[in-house]
């Protein structure tokens, strides 16, 4: 397959960006996107060119670094999909393929195609600790969870970070990553101490981070490769409604 | 309670406000509704509902309590809603300072993604139609105490009236689709169970308003109503 990629290309935080038409032949349709990049970086290299930076690790849709928006849509819009697990078989021979980073105040561009998406990582620290015996192992099934909590507050745990969510939003909202955090601490007995503070913690975080509020509209669950439902959402509300109503304390 | 007095100071503590807020203007709404179809009893059953409006309360309260009341909750509800709906909407736009060269969106509804413009038609709307029917300053030849009249003469001798007044509600409607199970999803009321039937009510909600409010001025312009 021939592609044609119009590539964000930015050299640093600072420097204006801009897209770039690339040329890329012999891609197999096996390869994966971010296969299909390597090749265009190889090109680029050994045209004694900057390469295009782009974030990577697992390569496996676990580590939820590889995300960018593809045709305006992150990670490609394929359902439960991440960039890495997306396959040029899914394009056409000739296609003309867009690629942008995240957009978003709280994600600025460090360079090219990669985004800082430390202020994920700064909500997730406001949440602070659990409270939880030390000592020796306690016995298995000493604390009984009923079998529903325990599924869902896995679907919640499912969230890799990647900052889609985000990206998807026509409000840049954090909302979603932000209650798949909540909702799977708060579904489990160990996860009730502290749970008022965590959520006002966690919300004052994210709102002072710089993303946008959230209008329900839905994109985020729709983009998310790991399928977290809008119902968390409507959790997070819950939680912290209740937390502010209450008058919770947010440190703990 | 005075806690609640801190929801301003987050994004969802401001969205609460405008479900709470919206939601008493949705109920609002639909009395209005109600209330514009017994245009169909005629002269007498529209305007004896009018005046009851002004007496009800009487003689336990002074004359026009109520309707007084009524006017102040609604004028509170739209100052917190619409000010927290100018507040987020540069929130929510400031979070994305630079846009995308080329954006799609996968499954939101036309509703959802129209919402302030619904919003700021609904507002303008709402003041000329209280110059219109209320105040009479809109409505040349306007007689106080006699709706049945002016909403006749309105509809009948400005023809543009009846257009603008369907544009609005249809804004109404649109408006209603989205902010009623949003407002469910924000107050976090909405479950996964509750989904389907909040999502079910508003959309009847927004097909129902938009049906019942643009009948007056269809058949009032159809000449089905004199
Ligand atoms: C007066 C001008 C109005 C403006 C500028 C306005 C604006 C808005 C905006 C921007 C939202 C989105 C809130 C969000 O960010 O989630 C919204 C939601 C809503 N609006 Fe309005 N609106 C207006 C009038 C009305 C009226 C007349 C009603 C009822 C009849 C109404 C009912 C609602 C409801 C129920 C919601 C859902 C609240 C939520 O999502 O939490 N609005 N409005
Ligand atoms: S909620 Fe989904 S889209 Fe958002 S960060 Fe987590 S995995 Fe990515
Ligand atoms: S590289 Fe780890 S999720 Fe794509």
């Amino acid at each position: 397959m021939k592609i044609t990629i119009n590539v964000w290309r930015q050299k640093g935080a600072q420097a204006s960006g801009r897209l770039v038409k690339y040329q890329v032949d012999h891609v197999s349709p096996d390869m994966s996107f971010l296969e299909m990049l390597d090749i265009l970086n190889q090109q680029l290299i050994s045209k004694n060119e900057e390469p295009v930076a782009f974030d990577h690790d697992c390569r496996e849709g676990i580590c939820g670094s590889c995300g960018v928006m593809i045709n305006g849509l992150a990670h490609g819009g394929q359902l439960a999909t991440t960039t890495c697990q997306l396959h040029m078989r899914s394009f056409k021979d000739g296609d003309e393929i867009t690629v942008e980073p995240w957009r978003a105040k709280a994600f600025p561009v460090i360079k090219d195609l990669v985004v800082d998406r430390g202020a994920f990582d700064k909500i997730i620290q406001s949440g602070g600790y659990i409270s939880a015996g030390t000592g020796s192992a306690p016995d298995a099934n000493s604390t009984p969870i009923a079998k529903e909590n325990a599924d869902l507050s896995f679907d919640a745990a499912q969230c890799i970070g990647c900052g889609a969510c985000v990206a998807a939003c026509p409000n840049a909202s954090a909302m979603l990553f932000t209650s798949a955090k909540i909702a799977h601490l708060g579904l489990l007995p160990q996860g009730q101490p502290e749970r008022k503070s965590r959520v006002l913690n966690m919300v004052a975080t994210m709102d002072a981070a710089g993303f946008g509020g959230c209008t329900n509209i839905g994109e985020c669950s729709a983009a998310c490769p790991k399928e977290i439902g809008l119902h968390f959402i409507g959790r997070l509300n819950r939680d912290l409604l209740s937390a502010t109503i209450a008058g919770g304390s947010s440190v703990d | 309670m005075a806690a609640a007095l801190t929801l301003n100071q987050s994004t969802i503590g401001k969205k609460a406000i405008m479900a709470v807020t919206g939601i008493v203007l949705y109920g609002f709404v639909i009395v209005h509704m109600i209330g514009n179809l017994k245009i169909f009893e005629g002269p007498e059953g529209f305007n004896a509902y009018s005046h009851f409006l002004r007496v009800v309360g009487e003689p336990a309260l002074p004359a026009g309590t109520i309707l007084w009341v009524i006017r102040i909750v609604l004028l509170l509800s739209v100052i917190l809603h619409v000010t927290a709906a100018i507040q987020l909407t540069r929130i929510d736009n400031a979070g994305r300072p630079i846009a995308y060269k080329k954006v799609k969106r996968k499954q939101a509804s036309f509703a959802s993604l129209t919402l302030r413009w619904g919003g700021v038609t609904i507002f303008f709307f709402v003041i000329y139609h209280l110059l219109h029917f209320t105040v009479g300053t809109a409505l040349p030849g306007f007689i106080e105490g006699d709706p049945y009249h002016n909403v006749i003469t309105g509809f009948s001798s400005q023809v543009w009236a009846a257009p603008v007044y369907i544009v609005a509600v249809a804004a109404l409607g649109t408006h209603l689709y989205h902010g009623v199970w949003s407002a469910m999803q924000t107050l976090g009321i909405n479950t996964r169970r509750t989904e389907k039937l909040f999502r079910g009510i508003a959309v009847l909600s927004g097909v129902g308003l938009f049906a019942g409010f643009a009948t007056v001025p269809i058949v009032v312009l159809l000449g089905i109503l004199k």
